[in-house]
């Protein structure tokens, strides 16, 4: 296990949170202001990724769709806010987990009537092939491209929620949401900003991650739990917290998947640690969960007072 | 009380049936059952296109009768493959079951149709359990056996003379008979030996390992978008230049040629089946298939056709009788046709023997991608599992 | 009045498998049996969600473990029912009782999450059982044996099965809810800090709920494997305790009949779209039933905006009114 292959790894891990990072801050959001439990998240991802590819196509310019594929994306957020979700605040969270549960079966219909099942989306060419970042260490120059835009956003999220009038609002609302109204907060408008916040975050993601993985109708479902596993992790409502669980979900996930099987072969035979390796690796974020939950039961960085 | 009961209505629906007998098939009814959405849906969707491209060529018909297609998309789910063959067999009564892609989903499936004494024709599918000791007199296959593309690929690789090889495959039945396949006929290294999970779409993690172990060639078995990704990885990563790329041949035809493109250049695989294979039934198939849907055949497309043809030449032989299943299931057994490959052959196990050749990704005279045969490396090869077959 | 209504619905559905073989349609005996399982999972998903206001998110892992363990017993050579079956109670009534022990310290969207977790890694320890299919599932080369002379190969036998046991979990879960351990379950849902102050021990009572919860969630499991005569980690799926969380909701939280009423419902909904053609809706959309999926989202998101008391209310409102 050379220091090169570690650094590899921690690389790969380290683009994987921030792009969970992306989800995940819109969630807490939604989570934290409105205590409202979204599903219908990783739709807003897919949507977004089917958004990108349809207007990378139409532009040709791999940059030029993904920019106006984020302010669409924010669009159908809102409009599914305005129409649907806003009814749900007043609900129990039963309620909530179920309209956003059809949500996403009506969603995931829709994106196939309109789009089909799948869309191609690749990264644009110049940066298709390896960067040399050490010697002996060639990495993919579009995946440092995510950990870049991954850090970029998350630096404007810090910049907007701690230091603008309309983060100060947000964190208002996280933290007490009844104080904010009383101070004469118009919640309505704000939440509906926010969720198209959310959406357009989501956007991000769907469109960075769309050429690596796939452009798929269903592409929200797996990494949604994720994104849920990290912001209870982080502690609801904190942008920081899902920051933190974000990248140690992906590092977590990461680095189980390419060194448990290895470190397991060290003390058992090899065959049973390729069998219950990848399934350890799997099992290890929610045991972290389970952990931090039990614990704190609020997570790592409650925004509740 | 309640055994009375049944037999009343058993009875009841004997009579019915006695006054009403089955028009002596007037049509021919085929349930299809195959995975048409998702991101493996491609394979499905290549299967599907020329079975009904060669139904529809010939008429509507398959060896004169009239076909009755219901076609049901499984969404890559066992269960849903399941109830979908349950209805087929149970509720729209169909003569012949046919068209899954994946293994484990036909694993789940196909018991329903042997209960049921209907014939299952799988385009694809092959597992090694169905060609051994379980294997089933309902249960034909018109693609390859599970291993065959694999043993071909390790041979090539021993040929070759590779000195180590690094394997990676989803966590399944295929993927295991896949690398089992390869290692019989692989003299060399094995730098390592991967299981992914089934439908893992990012592969850094893995393709870290691999630049590690600096292995000499690496094998995937990774259909669908597995293997599309895959590739696109492999070469992001830039590890095309010092290792040789292995794929079996469905992992580098046309499904994956088209998404992943140039990158495909120079990739080496091995089939059952080519573009430029010289046959007049081949010549004849890729030229209607290229009319009709516009884009060039990928080895399932060429399967579903052997497919039909299969079934059109069974029917054929019994004159349009397919009432009588046990009939159905021996003109199966002893269909005589020209498949896009060459004369059509069963083992006792009912898996096909074949040649096998070695193919690599180039341009054709109009400058597209595509697989061009460069030799044999089986000739009428069969499996390593016949003999544990107790039919004849 | 209404006892003479559930015996004649009783009395239907023991008719129905003859009426169906009598039409030579017995496609619809299984499907029958299908929805009588769900109907299980969903009434003891509801024992806890509805009854006891346990958001759990994790059911399906009870379901999978209870299939699982009957399959792995009848792959290892005992398919007796009487052995497996109650095994298939025990293993997650187990689980239920490690995971509430930890889970029911948790409250509101917490207890939600955390169930999810754990439902989540007994998904993956599924999928790496490689000697019972990994991945890609096991496949039963036989259904459990039950003796008296019963086949449940034959599909009547089965379905007939499947009710007896419905029919007696329906009956236990009335006498639960009503009997006083039922009572206290309801109270601490509607006020736990008032029980608590009284001096019940809430959290054994709801942890007791929970693990009859799984067990009967686990028979129903095992009941579904052996129908299907396959099991893969796709049963565990969080997907599914979001079905059978639909299925309470559509049939009625809280009330006997509502994981009936949801299965019912939920899975009729799917068949009547997936392969019944409506002409109207083929002449606006001629490839409407490939979306039969929006058909069934439309349907759930209409019934918890405006019919959040499930089907179940629908009776109780005409009975009022």
């Amino acid at each position: 296990m050379s220091l090169i292959l570690i650094l590899e790894q921690s690389l790969n891990g380290l683009q994987f949170g921030l792009m969970l990072f992306l989800l995940a801050a819109g969630l807490t959001l939604v989570f934290g202001i409105m205590d409202m439990i979204n599903l219908a998240h990783g739709s807003l991802y897919m949507v977004g990724a089917f958004l990108a590819a349809t207007l990378v196509q139409a532009t040709g310019s791999f940059a030029l769709g993904v920019l106006l594929a984020i302010p669409a994306a924010a669009a159908v957020g809102m409009l599914l806010e305005v129409s649907v979700l806003r009814t749900l605040y007043a609900r129990d969270h039963l309620s909530q987990v179920l309209a956003t549960f059809a949500l996403i079966l009506i969603i995931n219909e829709l994106v196939r009537m309109v789009w089909g099942t799948d869309m191609p989306l690749s990264a644009p060419e110049a940066l298709a092939g390896p960067v040399q970042l050490l010697p002996g260490m060639p990495y993919p120059a579009y995946r440092l491209l995510i950990i870049g835009v991954g850090l970029a956003v998350a630096l404007l999220l810090y910049f907007v929620v701690a230091k603008t009038r309309i983060g100060m609002l947000v964190r208002a609302g996280a933290s007490n949401r009844e104080m904010a109204m009383a101070m004469g907060v118009d919640i309505r408008k704000l939440f509906t900003l926010v969720f198209g916040f959310g959406a357009a975050l989501c956007a991000i993601a769907g469109a960075m991650l769309g050429p690596i993985l796939a452009v798929q109708v269903g592409m929200g479902e797996n990494i949604l739990i994720l994104a849920f596993v990290v912001i209870v992790i982080g502690g609801i409502g904190s942008i920081r917290g899902a920051l933190v669980g974000s990248v140690l979900v992906g590092m977590v996930d990461t680095v189980g998947r390419a060194f448990i099987p290895h470190l397991l072969r060290e003390f058992i035979s090899p065959a049973f640690a390729g069998a219950i390796g990848p399934a350890l690796a799997s099992i290890l974020i929610y045991v972290v969960m389970a952990g931090v939950l039990f614990w704190r039961p609020q997570g790592l960085f409650p925004a509740r007072g | 009380m309640k055994r009375q009961l049944i037999a009343i209505a058993a009875g009841s629906a004997v009579a019915f049936a006695a006054a009403f007998p089955a028009s002596a098939a007037d049509k021919l009814k085929i349930g299809f059952i195959s995975t048409l959405s998702t991101p493996a849906g491609a394979l499905g969707v290549d299967i599907r296109d020329a079975f009904t491209m060669a139904i529809k060529h010939n008429g509507g018909k398959l060896g004169g009768l009239p076909v009755e297609l219901t076609v049901g998309d499984d969404q890559f789910k066992p269960e849903v493959a399941k109830q979908l063959a349950e209805k087929y067999i149970r509720l729209d009564k169909v003569d012949i079951l046919t068209g899954i892609v994946f293994s484990n989903i036909m694993l789940a499936a196909v018991p329903e149709a042997f209960n049921a004494k209907i014939p299952y024709v799988s385009p694809n599918a092959a597992p090694s359990p169905l060609a051994g000791k379980q294997c089933n007199p309902w249960f034909f296959v018109t693609s390859w056996p599970n291993d065959a593309y694999h043993e071909a690929a390790g041979k090539h690789a021993t040929d070759k003379g590779y000195k180590s090889t690094y394997l990676i495959a989803p966590n399944y039945q295929a993927g295991k008979d896949s690398l089992a396949g390869f290692k019989r006929y692989y003299k060399g290294k094995i730098a390592d030996e991967v299981y992914t999970k089934l439908g893992q779409l990012d592969y850094a993690a893995e393709l870290a390992q691999v630049r590690a172990a600096k292995p000499d060639a690496l094998y995937i078995f990774l259909p669908g978008g597995m293997g599309i990704n895959f590739i696109k990885q492999f070469v992001a990563a830039g590890l095309s230049k010092d290792i040789q790329l292995i794929t079996p041949g469905f992992g580098s035809d046309q499904d994956v040629i088209r998404p992943v493109g140039d990158s495909m250049l120079g990739l080496i695989d091995t089939a059952h089946w080519a573009l430029d294979l010289d046959n007049a039934v081949n010549k004849k198939f890729v030229a209607e298939f290229e009319k009709e849907y516009k884009r060039l055949p990928s080895v399932f497309a060429a399967q579903g056709y052997d497919t039909a043809l299969m079934i059109d030449a069974a029917v054929k032989s019994l004159k349009g009788k397919v009432e009588d299943k046990e009939a159905l299931r021996k003109a199966l057994k002893g269909a005589k046709f020209e498949s896009t490959h060459g004369p059509f052959k069963l083992n006792t196990n009912q898996y096909p023997i074949q040649n096998y050749y070695l193919r690599v990704v180039g341009r054709d005279t109009q400058g597209r991608l595509v697989n061009k045969t460069l030799g044999t490396v089986f000739k009428d090869h069969g499996d390593a599992y016949v003999q544990d077959c107790p039919m004849k | 009045m209404r006892r003479a209504l559930t015996v004649g619905v009783l009395l239907l559905a023991i008719a129905f498998p003859l009426a169906m073989q009598a039409i030579d349609q017995t496609y619809y005996v299984t499907m029958a049996s299908r929805i009588l399982v769900y109907a299980l999972a969903a009434t003891s998903l509801n024992l806890i969600l509805g009854y006891g206001g346990m958001i759990s998110f994790g059911h399906a892992a009870f379901v999978g473990a209870g299939a699982y363990t009957a399959s792995i017993m009848i792959a290892e050579g005992m398919p007796s029912a009487w052995i497996g079956w109650p095994l298939a109670m025990a293993v997650p009534a187990l689980l239920a009782l490690a995971i509430g022990a930890i889970s029911l310290r948790t409250r509101g969207v917490y207890f939600i999450m955390i169930t999810l977790a754990f439902a989540q890694m007994i998904y993956y320890l599924t999928v790496s059982m490689k000697a019972y299919g990994g991945d890609e599932g096991l496949t039963l080369t036989q259904r459990a044996t039950l003796g008296f002379g019963l086949d449940l190969k034959d599909d009547a036998t089965f379905y007939y099965v499947v009710l007896a046991i419905l029919v007696a979990a329906l009956f236990l879960v009335s006498r639960l809810v009503n009997a006083r351990f039922g009572r206290v379950v309801q109270a601490i849902r509607e006020n736990e800090s008032r029980m608590e102050a009284i001096g019940y021990p809430t959290l054994r009572y709801k942890l007791i709920a929970f693990v009859l919860a799984g067990a009967l969630g686990g028979l129903a499991g095992a009941l579904l494997a052996n129908q299907n005569s396959y099991v893969n980690p796709g049963i565990l799926h969080w997907t599914e305790s979001g079905k059978l969380m639909i299925m309470v909701i559509l049939g009625g939280v809280g009330h006997l009949y509502g994981g009936v009423f949801g299965a019912i419902g939920l899975l009729g909904l799917e068949e009547v779209l997936a392969n019944h053609k409506f002409a109207w809706l083929a002449a606006l959309y001629p490839d409407y039933q490939q979306h039969s999926l929006l058909g069934v989202g439309v349907a759930m998101l209409a019934v918890v905006l405006y019919a959040p008391q499930g089907i179940a209310g629908l009776f109780r409102r005409g009975k009022d009114g």
